[in-house]
């Protein structure tokens, strides 16, 4: 049984690695991919080649950045069978269709028209080069919504029977669209979108501040301004809302989310800080505000909030992580809006390029998005600990019986070769924004007389990768 | 015939289709990958990649969704396989890394170009290996016991698995070899055309030589094969094989251009077909059938109506990508 339960913990050691080794490429590329398509639409448009020069270098950056999550993603859709066998087996045919699903209409867009996107430049019409681009940001968009209809299934399963210990989808539209799938959604699509808007703000401040490539940097920081401006006061209503979401279905997380131990009739409080004790049942060190929890959380001032010590001990999820990170996340929000709101007045007088301190608090607050989006992933994946399909099946009785060794060695190799090319790809990351934007030269921007020509690379500048 | 038992008949052409498609198409770029180290300089293998880079992204996918729809269709299948064959899917996850990033990688490194080369160059062989390893493993058999598969971690390791990778190897290097007869020119089609020809004659060799042996590693692909006068019926694949074989040799020797190509494409079919008649009608044989793995009618119509809709439109677009790049790689066609 010892092996058992090492196997499980390894196996979660990894997935929790891999996964988190590759969020992070699709939550930048989802909105990079709309960006693109931003500036190519923006440059056919206007014909004005900042646009044009705006999307090359983008476009290398995207490359790099969507290869490392192409590789990595490859391995989640293994991962399920090697590690998580009896998942699989009891769960898969509810999950295999919606993964299916998620390959063949959104992993292929990508994949094929990635390569027009990437190379084909100088062989399709500009309006037809404009349609891959598109094309490949909607497949990320599909995705999306494939992913998390499976994520958000085993968090809050509907539309299912189970007969023999193994589910049956009995109504696929309530399985696709299970209660927390709706907010999770928006939730994630936004932060993904917030995620690149930030970088794109971010690397915009750092040109600024060394005075660098200015009149792509001043276009693209004011369009991150204006679009957080919209859409991060927006992923609070939806954070707040998912909450309201995951006190109906998830009980036991939303009490670790809060380290709320005891039940408080009458309107919990809301902790602010605090070191939550497992075993001691409370939080030491804890300040908290009285009844502003369940203010938050119901939106009344006596609404009730279930309290772990209602729960069974074996069925409460490790506090600490899920209190922290659930902390980390709206931190990182708080200070996102907070920028924002001094940006906006800064331009709005005036100062917006003048002030050093903006720049640097953007220059800051360049990897602010993927910190919140993994933190996020923690509170969420942690918190609906100790089951994968929320109070149904536990994880211990999900994994594969494959033997310890097996599952070290794979841990070892992954975290050896992802630490490998994370290493390298941040690299020439790196080197590509100390590059920076370059100037197109003009048989660039008029590709149309030279379309299916035969294929020669030579002069096919966008060469993105 | 009763849906529960026609459903499954149909997912498995379907991932039987999707699985061949990857063959052939992630066959030839890792094939590319195997012959990497026999470029004669970085410009040529530089043009070795082009012919591919902007395509393997899509190709790759069809990987993917022989994964998911396993997944799908037979979960059973999909459990018992990845598990069972933990470590050889392991090498070629990370092989299959190391030779994704290389692409993106070595376009944009400058010191560190050979070493890109070389992790495509590794990757590719790994990849393929692997593979081979993991079809010897699942047509030698992994038999069950009550559902549950028994084999240790290193089950799979077999002299038969073991020759079975080596000659995936070989096989996606012939694919790979070809294609660049087909895409390339001048030195580097002249590269592709030296290598074919032993390569040729190495693949049939191996072929030959899996096919000979595999009926006295399992007693169902003797029977298959051998009794009832099945061989008569049968027997088309291997003549057809053959003719193939030597077709496909006259190509090379009169330095074709195009039909080792499609001759090798076809070679590959034919062997894929002899491989599905012996394991018909286990998904993974000798005794998890098509119908025992089967997942819930209800998920295999519902995946199958996504099915219809989508891979015809794959398949389109995926025609249209091809022909963009249509065209051979020139060598004076470099990135920098």
């Amino acid at each position: 049984m010892a092996a058992a339960s090492a196997v499980v913990l390894l196996s979660r050691i990894q997935f929790g690695f891999v996964m988190s080794f590759h969020i992070i490429f699709p939550a930048f590329t989802i909105g990079l991919a709309s960006w693109l398509a931003f500036t190519a639409g923006m440059y056919l448009k206007t014909q004005r080649v900042l646009w044009r020069e705006l999307y090359l270098f983008w476009l290398k950056i995207f490359a790099i950045s969507f290869g490392l999550g192409v590789v990595s993603g490859i391995v989640m859709s293994f991962q399920f069978g090697t590690n998580w066998a009896e998942l699989s087996a009891r769960a898969g045919n509810i999950l295999g269709p919606l993964l299916a699903y998620e390959v063949m209409t959104a992993f292929f867009l990508e994949g094929t028209f990635l390569g027009v996107m990437l190379f084909g430049w100088r062989r399709v019409s500009p309006r037809l080069h404009f349609f891959a681009t598109c094309m490949v940001a909607l497949g990320t968009l599909i995705s999306t919504f494939w992913i998390l209809a499976a994520n958000s299934w085993m968090q809050t399963p509907a539309g299912y029977e189970i007969r023999d210990g193994v589910f049956y989808a009995s109504d696929w539209l309530a399985v696709i669209f299970n209660p927390s799938f709706p907010y999770r959604l928006v939730h994630m699509t936004l932060a993904a979108f917030i995620t690149t808007c930030f970088v794109i703000g971010g690397i915009s401040a750092t040109y600024l501040l060394r005075n660098r490539h200015r009149e792509a940097a001043e276009v693209m920081l004011k369009l991150a301004i204006s679009f957080a401006a919209i859409t991060v006061p927006l992923q609070i209503i939806a954070g707040d809302l998912h909450g309201l979401s995951v006190h109906e279905h998830q009980p036991a997380k939303l009490a670790a989310i809060e380290g709320h131990w005891e039940s408080t009739p009458g309107g919990a409080p809301l902790v602010l800080f605090g070191w939550p004790d497992q075993d001691a049942e409370r939080n030491r060190m804890e300040v908290s505000v009285p009844k502003l929890g369940s203010l938050i959380i119901t939106h009344t001032l006596d609404g009730e909030i279930k309290a772990l010590k209602e729960f069974p001990r074996e069925d409460r999820p490790p506090v600490a992580p899920v209190f922290f990170a659930f902390r980390v996340m709206v931190g990182i929000g708080i200070l996102m809006l907070s920028l924002v709101v001094w940006s906006a007045w800064r331009w709005r007088t005036g100062k917006l390029f003048g002030s050093k301190l903006t720049l640097r608090a953007w220059m800051l607050m360049t990897p602010a998005g993927f910190i919140a989006v993994l933190a996020g992933w923690y509170t969420t994946e942690i918190g609906r600990q100790p089951y994968v399909i929320y109070g149904l099946m536990r994880t211990t009785q999900a994994a594969s019986a494959v033997d310890a060794g097996s599952v070290i060695t794979s841990l070892v190799a992954f975290g050896a070769v992802y630490l490998f090319i994370f290493t390298a790809g941040t690299w020439y990351l790196l080197k590509l924004l100390r590059k920076g934007p370059q100037p197109v030269s003009e048989h660039l921007l008029h590709p149309q007389s030279n379309a299916h020509r035969p294929m020669s690379l030579a002069d096919e500048e966008p060469k993105g990768r | 015939m009763a849906t529960h038992t026609i459903l499954p008949v149909i997912w498995f052409g379907i991932i039987a289709f999707g699985v061949f498609m990857y063959v052939l198409m992630d066959g030839f770029v890792l094939g590319i990958g195997v012959l990497a180290p026999f470029a004669e300089d970085d410009a040529q293998l530089d043009q070795m990649m082009n012919t591919a880079a902007p395509i393997w992204d899509g190709n790759e996918t069809w990987l993917v969704l022989g994964g998911a729809g396993l997944l799908a269709a037979f979960p059973k299948a999909y459990a018992i396989m990845l598990s069972g064959l933990y470590l050889p899917v392991l090498l070629m996850l990370i092989a299959l890394v190391l030779r994704g990033v290389s692409f993106e990688f070595r376009f944009k490194a400058e010191t560190s170009k050979y070493l890109w080369g070389r992790c495509f160059a590794i990757g590719s062989i790994a990849a393929a290996f692997a593979q081979g390893v993991m079809l010897g493993a699942i047509v030698e058999g992994m038999p069950l016991q009550s559902g549950k598969y028994l084999g240790g971690a290193f089950a799979w390791f077999s002299p038969f698995s073991m020759l079975t990778g080596t000659a995936v190897v070989f096989g996606y290097a012939l694919l790979g070899s070809t294609w660049l007869i087909m895409k390339t020119d001048k030195g580097l089609q002249n590269v592709a055309f030296t290598l074919t020809r032993p390569l040729v004659a190495v693949v049939v060799a191996f072929m030959g030589l899996v096919s000979a042996w595999l009926p006295f590693l399992s007693s169902q692909i003797m029977q298959r094969w051998f009794e009832n006068k099945n061989f008569l019926w049968l027997s088309p694949v291997p003549l057809l094989a053959l003719a193939n074989a030597y077709l496909l040799w006259r190509a090379v020797m009169r330095r074709a251009e195009w039909a080792p190509f499609l001759l090798a494409l076809s070679f590959f079919g034919l062997g894929f077909v002899g491989l599905m008649l012996g394991i018909w009608p286990n998904v993974l044989p000798p005794n998890l059938s098509i119908w025992d793995a089967a997942a819930a009618p209800s998920s295999q119509r519902f995946t199958m109506v996504g099915a219809l809709l989508a891979l015809p439109a794959t398949l389109g677009y995926t025609w249209w990508s091809y022909s963009v790049f249509r065209g051979k790689v020139t060598a004076d066609s470099g990135y920098h």
